[in-house]
């Protein structure tokens, strides 16, 4: 289109209404990118919808109790979920009592010059790939190799200290307790990438104001770094929880899928995503309908740690 | 290139009683690169020293070398002698932190840590083993800082909930309760508004009853008000072509200012150029 083409007599009005293609794009460039934001928000509102709806013969048939029972039954059409729900709450919360001293550990080790930086960002960077490996990796590196190996200290801990409850059976090749540490190296690059990240950037001038008062290293990292980076570093290991409890493919493969609540870590247990992993092939009626309802529960566990991981996370940037 | 050592000959002269710090021949090196060179500065005891000149002539630098935060840069490097009470800092024997923990730091931006402005104090207190009444000396540093009537409400407040001026007085006040014997101050005043920085300049006159400081600035008339002894460092290109910081002159501060012995210090105080 050529300066030509506009008469003089044209007026403003008149030019803004004709057609033009940039302007037709950028409205449908609007509308388009409206389209799509809403869009994800409707997939989440059918997920939801389409959980709720599945699940509502079992959530009407078996109400808050289904929460606290121990049976799994298709034969007589009777379920219930607390071992599911213990198991990946127990699961998940001893992979964290793992994970996070590794994690924000190394992850102050990576934020400090302890090592020149030609060592560090290798280790970074491999620290990150652990992050890629898919978790039936994980699970065929855990039946048959992480298991076996360290199935004789688990032994030694069982002839020790059988007598506290926690390991008071003989360790079985599928359990909870060799689950929670497959599931402690796979959060391990969450927590580390995200903590290492709050601590460095910590503001250098708390460091030097740590040091010019006299601190040694440690006191400047566990009484300055630390705490200021703390949002940033719980933030990290509420998304790390996230991923524990919904990990499916590793839980089902290791742990054993034992349908009841057994207070002994060696023995073997079940987790939520590991049951439906399981069941869902054959599944029908009140079984795909308690399913469902096993995944709504799960849904809103995992919902609730990342809603208080933004929360956290997001306090966390009002301070810087 | 002048010798400089005439100049601490003159302070000697004139200061009362012996040195706290003794610079000699002092060069400091980032990597290959020289970034001070050569320089000869002994600092008097409870007096108000000022390093002042332009940008990149290492004041800073060397100001970091007096209580060894140059050691927190890979590659830094001192070659020469300062000396702390007849002890040298660079000995292997002596521990980086038991120095920070005699020579004391005020940063260029306030830096309160993140804490309550009560915790703020406590803290340098406690690494250092203070086992004294806590609270008592919150109160009395805060009152050193000029401080205390501003915040005895909200001690429990984040120190960063105060105003730049107020963070900055925190942080002196937080270098002055673990009791150094020097406070090195890295032009602490550049990013406070000029009624803060007033506060603090009248705060150094006070702390000076007690301590020994050492102030870089870039304001001449912050100088000519703190200092009793002003230092003035020039940069210059070496041989290779990289620039160099040196002392070109230091003396009593009203001698700097009215009647420099060097042109170059006589054409940086009248702002002609720098």
């Amino acid at each position: 289109m050529t300066l030509q083409t506009i008469a003089p007599e044209e007026t403003l009005i008149q030019s803004s209404q004709k057609f033009n293609l940039p302007r037709l794009i950028n409205r449908l460039f609007y509308w388009l990118t409206v389209l799509l934001a809403v869009g994800v928000g409707v997939i989440l509102l059918w997920i939801t919808y389409s959980l709720l709806s599945i699940a509502f013969p079992a959530i009407a048939q078996f109400n808050i109790g289904f929460l606290f029972t121990q049976v799994w039954n298709p034969v007589q059409e009777l379920y219930g979920a607390l071992p599911q729900i213990y198991g990946t709450i127990v699961s998940s919360i001893i992979a964290l009592l793992f994970a996070i001293p590794l994690g924000v550990g190394v992850a102050i080790f990576l934020s400090e010059n302890f090592l020149p930086s030609k060592v560090l960002t290798p280790i970074a960077f491999l620290v990150e790939l652990l992050a890629a490996i898919p978790s039936v990796v994980y699970g065929m590196w855990g039946i048959f190799v992480f298991i076996p190996f360290i199935l004789p200290l688990l032994q030694l801990i069982h002839q020790w200290f059988g007598w506290i409850p926690l390991f008071s059976t003989s360790p079985s090749t599928r359990q909870m307790f060799a689950t929670a540490m497959v599931l402690a190296i796979m959060i391990l690059p969450t927590i580390i990438a995200i903590s290492r990240d709050a601590l460095i950037s910590v503001p250098p001038q708390l460091r030097q104001g740590a040091y010019g008062l006299g601190a040694t290293r440690w006191e400047a990292i566990t009484q300055v770094l630390v705490p200021a980076a703390l949002s940033g570093i719980i933030g990290s290991i509420m998304l790390a929880l996230g991923r524990a409890l919904g990990e499916t493919m590793a839980a089902a493969m290791l742990i054993g899928n034992a349908n009841r609540v057994n207070i002994s870590l060696f023995a073997p247990a079940s987790t939520i995503s590991a049951l439906i992993a399981n069941q869902f092939g054959e599944a029908s009626g009140l079984q795909r309908s308690s399913l469902f309802y096993l995944a709504l529960i799960l849904m809103i566990l995992t919902l609730v740690v990342n809603m208080l991981a933004e929360f956290i996370v997001s306090r966390f940037q009002q301070v810087e | 290139m002048m010798n400089s050592s005439t100049y601490s000959d003159a302070i000697d002269n004139s200061a009362a009683g012996h040195p706290v710090i003794r610079t000699e021949n002092v060069s400091i090196f980032y990597g290959n690169f020289q970034a001070v060179r050569n320089v000869f500065l002994d600092i008097p005891k409870n007096k108000v020293v000022a390093f002042i000149g332009p940008s990149g002539c290492g004041k800073s630098t060397l100001l970091r070398c007096y209580n060894r935060l140059n050691d927190l840069i890979p590659g830094a490097r001192v070659e020469g002698k300062i000396t702390y009470q007849n002890i040298d800092l660079y000995d292997p024997k002596v521990d980086p932190v038991e120095v920070r923990r005699r020579i004391g730091m005020v940063f260029q931006r306030p830096n309160p840590f993140p804490k309550s402005i009560y915790e703020n104090i406590a803290f340098g207190a406690r690494i250092n083993g203070y086992k004294g009444d806590m609270d008592e000396l919150v109160e009395r540093s805060l009152r050193s800082a000029a401080l205390w009537d501003e915040v005895k409400d909200k001690l429990k407040e984040s120190g960063l909930s105060l105003s730049g001026g107020q963070q900055q007085r925190l942080c002196i006040a937080r270098t002055v309760a673990i009791e150094p014997e020097v406070i090195l101050m890295d032009e602490p005043c550049s990013a406070l508004d000029p009624i803060s920085t007033l506060r603090v300049e009248d705060l150094i006159h006070d702390l000076k009853q007690r301590f020994t400081i050492i102030i870089v600035t870039h304001n001449m008339q912050q100088a000519s008000r703190v200092a009793d002894y002003t230092a003035f460092f020039n940069a210059e290109a070496g041989e290779t072509g990289s620039r160099f910081g040196y002392l070109v002159e230091y003396d009593k501060t009203e001698h700097i200012f009215n009647a420099p012995k060097e042109k170059s210090t006589q054409d940086y105080v009248s702002g002609r150029f720098g």
